[in-house]
């Protein structure tokens, strides 16, 4: 990418490396310079550059427009450098659907959480996935509403403490964790649907792989390529971000089990 | 405001929903999102019959919240696009519309109104003018909103609002009812492809390698910004005032003004006529665009008339802009129906002459 490395140490700042060195990694240019605002160790700054990386590497930047959530991705256009839409809460996948059938050779996704998708948005989402619209659908689920400070979300786990179940969420009162991908993949419109996780370089490779399926099935205008990434939340789990792995292992994925959950049928 | 559409075709017979639907394809739109309710079904219908065999796209969506959130999607990447519900599925739109005013993305929202509130009736109202011309959705913003009063007028105000929406970036509600959309007019539709259109600059079509990536939100969370961005909001208002339309009619000599928009002051045609054929001077102002709101010519007649007689199919909403255009120079009284029904001519004179002999008491 970058044709010469300068080193950014205070002392030897703006001095050029050795060109006999090998670059190893550089940001990819679909990202902006903005700093993310997330907090540290969060999930979404891993699939924030994940899903930059691969429309770098494809070639596709000029060709993809996103749509962005409300939550804590709510900024998300302003990190990615590619045209974007934010919009209301719930809602991303029909906003996506509108630019997608005005510019159905485009490559369109929408990037949700867990409450914008699985609660308030959920009949944009099913309806989305059922017209088997050509997009990519990324859902983020952390099971709790980390920009409004910690509540309950759809996909809380039983016995979940938050800010709105501060006794622990309990089935009698709020119903069970909602597994919307499960329910998805019963759709005919749902061509592909997987779960993974970034919480380690294998997850992270993983999704790397997924990603690039899902585009070049929108390509071929498969239908919806939907992929759940089963992520952390360390203020909203009021946990430091090790322990928010441990916590993913061990409570999450035995609820939402990582693999792919509808492939092609060929 | 700009000039009438060409129409050279023949007249046909045709319901308001259905000229305003063949009208939108003659207007090059790119997109329609529709969810059916009554009594606006036959634009969804006809779209849905029309549009495979010409031009465009119509897309049946799962609600009227998921339609006007397709609507803000495709006029984001620079669609000419648009929707149409009647009341209870306006009020479903009412967030995303917010949505649209504050990212400000041009479209076209028909509201063919039905008697409220609730699920109310299928029957003719303008119980939803306070809803499209004070905004209707959380935030100061306002919608341009063009007030039809026959099925030529369903037809022409498509292209319009179109020409308005475009130039304003700002999105334009045709504010019908239930009798303009089901009643059959004769009708002369404006030429095809007559409405030219360009991709905007800044629709996020893909990101060019030659400029910043373009982004349509609503979202500015530091208050200082959006302070600036509602500033350059009611910068546009203020422009957008210059577009105000009203037709008047027998205004020269006229000693009564009626006041009255859409359906309405159809009937208070008549009953001009009525008052003229007793001696009685009546005139009639109909605004076209209610909003802008020809708030000062109504502050000019003020100085003509005796009184003023707003005639609404609701308990009074428009007569508030009546009475704040007049600034308390003349009375200015209502006669409205609620619920879907309607005035008669006959109604409107027994009240201005009612009116009249009360004043002529206090005169004396």
């Amino acid at each position: 990418m970058n044709e010469k490395l300068y080193l950014e140490d205070e002392e030897n700042l703006g001095t050029q490396v050795d060109e006999s060195y090998d670059q190893v990694y550089c940001r990819p240019s679909t990202l902006t310079d903005v700093p993310f605002h997330y907090c540290p160790g969060c999930g979404h700054s891993v699939v924030h550059k994940v899903l930059m990386e691969v429309i770098d590497e494809l070639g596709i930047q000029e060709e993809t427009i996103g749509v962005a959530p409300v939550g804590c991705s709510v900024f998300a256009y302003q990190y990615m450098n590619i045209d974007m839409q934010e919009a209301a809460h719930g809602r991303a996948s029909a906003v996506a659907t509108g630019v997608k059938r005005v510019l159905p050779d485009k490559y369109v996704f929408s990037y949700q959480g867990d409450g914008d998708l699985a609660a308030i948005g959920t009949a944009e989402t099913i309806h989305t996935v059922n017209r088997g619209e050509n997009i990519l659908m990324l859902f983020i689920n952390n099971g709790i509403y980390g920009m409004t400070g910690g509540q309950m979300a759809p996909t809380s786990l039983i016995g979940q403490v938050t800010s709105t179940s501060p006794y622990g969420r309990e089935a009698a009162q709020v119903g069970n964790p909602i597994k919307i991908a499960d329910m998805l993949c019963l759709l005919p419109g749902a061509y592909y649907v997987t779960r993974q996780i970034v919480h380690n370089p294998n997850g992270v490779r993983k999704l790397k792989k997924a990603l690039i399926k899902a585009f070049e099935y929108q390509k071929q205008k498969k239908g919806t390529c939907f992929i759940e990434v089963v992520s952390n939340c360390p203020s909203g789990w009021k946990m430091t971000p090790v322990e928010t792995i441990k916590y993913i292992e061990e409570q999450m994925l035995p609820m939402y089990p990582v693999g792919d959950l509808k492939v092609p049928q060929n | 405001m700009e000039k009438k559409e060409k129409r050279t075709g023949e007249a046909k017979l045709m319901k308001g929903n259905e000229a305003f639907a063949e009208a939108a394809i003659r207007a090059d739109i790119d997109a329609y999102f529709g969810y059916p309710i009554t009594p606006q079904s036959e634009v969804l219908e006809y779209l849905e019959r029309e549009i495979p065999n010409r031009h465009g796209l119509v897309l049946q969506a799962e609600s009227e919240v998921a339609s006007i959130n397709m609507v803000y999607g495709a006029a984001g990447a620079g669609a000419r696009v648009m929707t149409s519900s009647s009341s209870p599925g306006i009020s479903l739109m009412q967030e995303g519309i917010s949505y649209i005013a504050a990212a400000q993305l041009p479209c076209l929202i028909a509201n063919v109104v039905r008697g409220g509130p609730g699920l109310g009736t299928i029957q003719p109202s303008q119980g939803d003018y306070f809803q499209a011309t004070k905004g209707g959705g959380h935030g100061d913003y306002h919608l341009i909103v063009l007030a039809p009063s026959s099925v030529q007028e369903m037809a022409d105000f498509v292209f319009d609002g179109f020409r308005l929406a475009e130039k304003y970036r700002n999105p334009v509600m045709i504010l019908s009812d239930g009798a303009l959309g089901q009643m059959m007019e004769k009708v002369i539709l404006p030429e095809e492809g007559s409405l030219p259109k360009t991709t905007p600059a800044w629709a996020t079509t893909g990101k060019k390698k030659e400029r910043e990536h373009n982004v349509i939100t609503s979202l500015f969370i530091q208050p200082e910004e959006m302070e600036q961005v509602n500033l350059r909001l009611q910068e546009k208002y203020k422009a957008i005032q210059s577009e105000v339309r009203y037709e008047e009619i027998q205004t020269e000599d006229a000693e009564i003004l009626l006041v009255a928009f859409g359906l309405s002051s159809r009937i208070c045609q008549k009953t001009v006529d009525l008052a003229r054929e007793k001696g009685i001077k009546v005139g009639l102002l109909r605004p076209i665009t209610v909003y802008p709101y020809p708030y000062a010519r109504l502050n000019e007649l003020a100085s003509q008339v005796e009184f003023m007689l707003t005639v609404e199919m609701n308990a009074g909403q428009m007569v508030e802009d009546v009475r704040l255009a007049v600034e308390g120079k003349v009375p200015v009284h209502f006669i409205g129906r609620m619920g879907g029904m309607i005035l008669s001519p006959e109604d409107i004179l027994h009240k201005l002459e009612s009116v009249q002999e009360s004043h002529n008491a206090v005169n004396v």
